[in-house]
């Protein structure tokens, strides 16, 4: 229960001027801008981008400087910034295949179409820290070198190599034109579908659902995964108007997707064959895409035959527990006041204790 | 949003509409200040900015999915002579989308053949640009293997 409580406005007034200082932080160090944000710190706008599911990197740095860098409260800032916009249209379906690569490895092929690309990425480094950064003339301006001629145009993605030869699952779709679900829109639901459950996972919590991707490695779920591709770069985004009624091409996003490849001993319907796990994201992000892809492969128990035994492969467990917006919230409101329920509990305890007391003394009196 | 009239597709407007898409408000706005004589036009719907719901398919190639949402700015006018300009691009730029839902209009009209060669030329040419450096830099990164062969224990 709670009830209104009066007489906090000053102190709540006085608290936001004191986040408002205390976030600018020392008045003689410059001020960080938005832009800053968005062009040095792209990596943690691509975080609030994904799980606030909304692709703008503007709002999202604007986020991340209004939450002091805290990014589950960016998220949450993007998240309710989303619900004051009206939605246009839903887009087609983008084409991975047909990405402006940045980056693509195959951990299970060493010679793909196209080749290994390792693009920008701090697999590589040291991670040794780099005193260079901390210098007072900065990093200047480092420039990447070129390649006499760009990638390969379409690159194929390398789990359609294993499909000519049917060793993996097809991944076809079959229920084109059928509703698509919509966790923006409509309640979770069970047993949730495919489309239901890669959106939860899209905008699941990273440090969730990586946690999870882990436990199945380590035996909580028994896959066996490859990571068959990685990809990161731009795709094309188009939407088809009602006033117009063709496609246009609205704009690009960057993008990280995922294709695990999985051992599968086949059951009594399927043959033995890999099977798949998928993940997407917006921005670079890796590490979500990887886990994101274990874990939605763990959740395809049910439709393997495989008896659901562990956290990753209980959909309701999964799906319920991934958006740290909610979860944030929940755990959040216990700092609210609880002052009615609390005297409540405790009236309650002293008349048990009084009730213990007094069948202690009845019985020692005996 | 699933009651779509589906016109044929229309492959030479789609084109420069993604062109125009991709442009910053800043190339729109010069290449507006170089037009001589700039038309008139009535803003149909001012620019107004909402999302679009992004989809993927599962594993990149299977049934769609609700991946997540992405800023749309979209704008429409009208020229003197009753031709209709959209645009529909990405962010949050409504001056952008004015502007090119001006330069949709104009390239329906007569004057078409001069600023396709004034405005979506230049355009399409720096955006294909941009895209070539990203993709050289990528190329840079391209993996060459090579096959070690042990020589320290020969026969």
């Amino acid at each position: 229960m709670y009830v209104a409580v009066k007489g906090g406005e000053r102190a709540i007034l006085n608290s936001h001027k004191l986040i408002a200082e205390t976030r600018r932080g020392d008045g003689a160090v410059p001020e960080v801008s938005v832009r800053q944000i968005g062009e040095q710190l792209g990596l943690a706008v691509d975080r609030v981008m994904t799980e606030g599911s909304v692709y703008d990197r503007e709002l999202a740095a604007l986020a991340i400087k209004q939450a002091q860098g805290d990014l589950v409260e960016a998220i949450f800032l993007l998240r309710a910034y989303r619900t004051t916009l009206p939605r246009f249209a839903v887009s087609e379906p983008i084409d991975t295949a047909k990405m402006l690569v940045r980056r693509r490895v195959s951990a299970a092929y060493k010679d793909i179409p196209g080749g290994q690309v390792l693009g920008p990425t701090y697999d590589y480094t040291h991670r040794l820290l780099d005193f260079a950064l901390a210098a007072e003339e900065g990093v200047g301006l480092p420039e990447a070198p070129e390649a006499d001629a760009p990638l390969d145009d379409g690159m194929p993605h390398v789990a359609d190599i294993l499909d000519h030869e049917g060793l993996i699952e097809e991944e076809q779709p079959d229920g084109e034109g059928a509703e698509v679900f919509d966790l923006t829109r409509e309640p979770m639901s069970f047993p949730a579908g495919r489309d239901q459950r890669l959106q939860n996972l899209a905008r699941g919590d990273e440090g969730f659902v990586l946690a999870l991707g882990y436990s199945t490695q380590r035996g909580y779920g028994g896959n066996h995964p490859f990571a068959g591709e990685i990809r990161m770069g731009e795709v094309g985004v188009e939407i088809v108007p009602e006033e117009l009624g063709f496609a246009i091409d609205i704009g690009d996003v960057v993008i990280s997707e995922c294709h695990m490849i999985n051992q599968f001993e086949g059951s009594k319907e399927k043959p033995p064959q890999f099977t798949r796990g998928y993940g997407l994201s917006f921005g670079h992000n890796e590490r979500k895409v990887m886990a994101m892809a274990l874990v939605d492969r763990a959740l395809r128990a049910r439709e393997m035959g495989e008896t659901a035994m562990y956290p990753a492969q209980d959909e309701e467990f999964v799906l319920y527990h991934a958006d740290n917006v909610e979860a944030a919230g929940f755990v959040s409101h216990l700092k609210l006041p609880h002052y009615v329920d609390f005297q409540a509990e405790l009236n309650l305890i002293r008349k048990l204790r009084q009730e213990h007391q007094d069948r202690l003394e009845k019985e020692a009196a005996e | 949003m699933n009651m779509r009239a589906k016109a044929a597709p229309q492959p030479a407007r789609a084109r420069w509409m993604s062109i125009l898409a991709r442009a910053t408000s800043g190339e729109l706005e010069a290449a507006w200040e170089r037009i001589e004589e700039r038309p008139r036009y009535a803003v149909l719907r001012r620019p107004e900015t909402g999302l679009v719901m992004v989809r993927g398919r599962a594993g990149g190639t299977g049934d769609p999915f609700n991946f997540g949402e992405m800023t749309v700015t979209r704008c429409a006018v009208r020229l003197a002579d009753g031709t209709m300009g959209h645009c529909y691009a990405a962010g949050r730029d409504k001056r952008k989308a004015e502007l090119a839902a001006v330069f949709d209009a104009l390239m329906q009209g007569a004057g078409s053949a001069r600023i396709e060669e004034t405005v979506i030329a230049p355009l399409t040419r720096r955006q294909a640009a941009e895209r070539e450096r990203v993709s050289r830099k990528a190329a840079a990164t391209k993996v060459d293997f090579f096959t070690m062969v042990r020589g320290d224990n020969p026969g």
